[in-house]
């Protein structure tokens, strides 16, 4: 019997098992949403140029300059168990719903226009009710409220027009604080099994929060979900704070920070907000650190006499070792998912340009030869491209392009965009963009590799900086 | 006894500065003048812009900054004709230590910025060590693009941004 089990995590502890649907176990792939799913992965693979598909039958996925019909889907309002459970229910669904259609790859039914009512999670569903809306997915679901706080999530995803269950119902349990994670986990569970990739949306982003004039700005480090949710902070505005990232299992922030009133490369704990400066020599100036897949390493820059080359710190150890020794700024390091190489920014050649090296150091080799200029190289957590920011004639954009720098491929273009960083599944970017002029402000804007679906993320300030954890467990 | 007034008043106007949160630089261009120019035209104030021992002359008269060409760390003739100022200045008044702050425009990536900085805060250090200024009495930071001078989106404020500028503290070296 196949089963999902999330093991319990640190915030709410949802725990999740399988229900057992039928007898007959399957991950149920009908002929529509395999087309979709191929549409997809089509989509997510090739490069933007226009592409068509004919695709006989209801599903009518159409393909044209890269824009993807979404796939209508319905979610009426979770079946509340008890009264307690009512308003939860409520807003788990609203969550759920907007998880998946701010992808673009759905589009939700709204429920003003839905012609049946699910008024027990365990009855039989009456597809004809969600054929006649056009749903092509469906997902129902309950929430029951113990008397202790903790709330059960169940859930089902259907596929309407074959008239099965898509993969097995789940269950989570947790705690009612955490009501949103539950909801994100059903959301990530539908998206996955309908577009064949890796969940994203149980996971938290950290980023610095702006306040004040361009030129006196107050910067700190702020943790939302990544939707925008439950943002705290975790520094005051004494001391700039810049480029956060968080370390490989989300317990630790790594940033550049002036608290010394100097630049040095900083650790801070997310659950006891101590902060460690790490890396680099007093009289120095430390920076633009990021840690290594297994979290036990810091790359990061250091300035020795106006020259800044890149070093290593085992954080196990303390022992740095330095990995470049030229004249030329080597900055903005990224290791690979695999932790044997690093994708980094250098103007060795005389402008920025991307490199990559081995994690030891070594040779460069300079991967982007496009016009204009190069940096902030981002290595994608599934390994096959890197995302950077490009500066030409006058615009920045954020691109991606392939580990050995072939098919290079902008997906913005604006007055200001920098700093990309990638959703756990490596499926869309995150990344800063600052307007113009004496009120420009920054802001966080997400969209996808192929360059759809750009949307501004919802922060309570000005932000920028964001860097993407991993998916929460 | 008069040195001991400058030096006070010098640390008074630098604890000015230390309140603009590292933006030390703006004070001096964006008018901060606690002594009045006025004054110093008039007649001469210890510690006033018309003392040459003083930091408000330091800034006014020698020019306490310098700037740079887009992506550029190399010091313009005029720029070295200020640092050739500076020299003097700290030779004739020992009693100082400088910080000297490199900054980048907008126009680049957040990190490369600070590389970009810390380059020409180190090229404005050089030249004036070059110029007999003990090493010990000079520090650097870069700020990147993080706090620029003049906030348009513009070549005119731009090339006020791209700037190395050295900041007095009343103080024994390092």
């Amino acid at each position: 019997m196949p089963r999902r089990v999330f093991r319990s995590g640190p915030l709410s502890n949802p725990a999740a098992l399988a229900i057992r649907d039928s007898d007959t176990e399957r991950e149920t792939m009908t002929l529509r949403l395999t087309t979709f799913l191929r549409a997809l992965a089509a989509l997510l693979v090739l490069a933007g140029p226009a592409m068509a598909q004919d695709s006989p039958g209801p599903l009518r996925i159409e393909i044209t300059d890269g824009v993807i019909e979404p796939l209508p889907f319905a979610v009426p309002t979770f079946v509340a168990r008890n009264a307690a459970a009512e308003g939860l229910a409520q807003d788990i669904t609203r969550v759920i719903a907007a998880d998946l259609a701010n992808t673009g790859l759905f589009r939700e039914i709204p429920q003003e226009a839905h012609v049946a009512r699910i008024g027990s999670f365990d009855a039989p569903v009456q597809f004809s009710d969600w054929k006649a809306i056009n749903a092509q997915a469906l997902i129902t679901g309950s929430v029951l409220a113990e008397g202790d706080g903790r709330i059960v999530v169940q859930f089902r995803l259907y596929d309407v027009f074959s008239e099965a269950p898509l993969g097995d119902g789940l269950q989570f349990a947790g705690t009612a604080e955490g009501w949103r994670r539950m909801a994100h986990k059903v959301a990530d569970a539908a998206y996955s099994r309908i577009t064949g990739e890796d969940p994203y949306f149980d996971s938290r982003v950290t980023f610095v929060s702006e306040l004040g004039p361009k030129d006196a700005r107050q910067k700190r480090i702020g943790v939302m979900d990544y939707d925008g949710a439950n943002v705290t902070y975790l520094t005051s505005s004494d001391a700039i704070v810049l480029a956060p990232r968080f370390s490989p299992d989300g317990s630790r922030i790594i940033y550049t920070g002036y608290e010394s009133g100097f630049p040095r490369v900083t650790v801070i704990d997310v659950a006891t907000l101590q902060k460690t400066t790490v890396g680099g020599v007093d009289q120095n100036m430390s920076f633009a650190p990021r840690f290594s897949p297994d979290g036990g390493r810091v790359v990061y820059s250091a300035e020795v006499s106006g020259n800044t080359d890149l070093y290593v710190l085992d954080l196990a150890s303390g022992q740095t070792s330095r990995l470049t020794d030229a004249p030329s700024i080597e900055t903005a390091p990224s290791f690979s998912p695999d932790g044997t190489r690093i994708v980094f920014e250098s103007d060795r050649s005389g402008a920025p340009q991307l490199y990559i090296m081995p994690a030891r150091g070594g040779e460069g080799q300079r991967i982007s030869f496009g016009e204009g200029r190069y940096g902030t190289p981002v290595w994608s957590p599934k390994g096959d491209y890197i995302a950077f920011t490009k500066q030409n004639a006058g615009r920045f954009h954020i691109g991606v392009m392939r580990t050995d720098g072939s098919e290079e491929r902008l997906l913005t273009g604006a007055f200001l965009d920098e700093g990309p960083t990638w959703a756990p599944n490596g499926r869309v970017v995150m990344f800063t963009r600052e307007t113009s002029g004496a009120t420009g402000a920054p802001a966080l804007y997400t969209v996808d590799i192929t360059g759809r679906n750009l949307q501004r993320a919802a922060t309570p300030a000005a932000a920028s900086d964001p860097s993407w954890g991993p998916l929460l467990r | 006894m008069k040195t001991t007034a400058i030096i006070l008043m010098a640390a008074l106007a630098l604890g000015g500065c230390g309140n603009r949160l590292g933006g030390g630089a703006g004070a001096g261009a964006g008018g901060y003048d606690p002594y009045g120019t006025g004054a110093g035209a008039g007649g001469y104030v210890p510690g006033g812009p018309g003392d040459p021992t003083s930091v408000a002359y330091f800034q006014q008269s020698i020019g306490d900054r310098v700037l740079f060409a887009v992506d550029q760390s190399t010091l313009s003739p005029e720029g070295q004709t200020i640092l050739a100022g500076q020299a003097q200045w700290l030779n004739a008044n020992p009693g100082y230590t400088a910080l000297i702050e490199g900054h980048a425009d907008e126009q680049g990536t957040r990190e490369y910025n600070l590389a970009l900085g810390g380059r020409r805060a180190n090229a404005a250090r050089d030249y004036l060590i070059s110029q007999g200024v003990a090493a010990s009495r000079l520090r650097t930071i870069s700020y990147g693009k993080e706090r620029p001078l003049q906030i348009c989106s513009t070549e005119a404020c731009y090339s006020q941004n791209r700037r190395a500028v050295t900041v007095l503290a009343a103080g024994a070296g390092v």
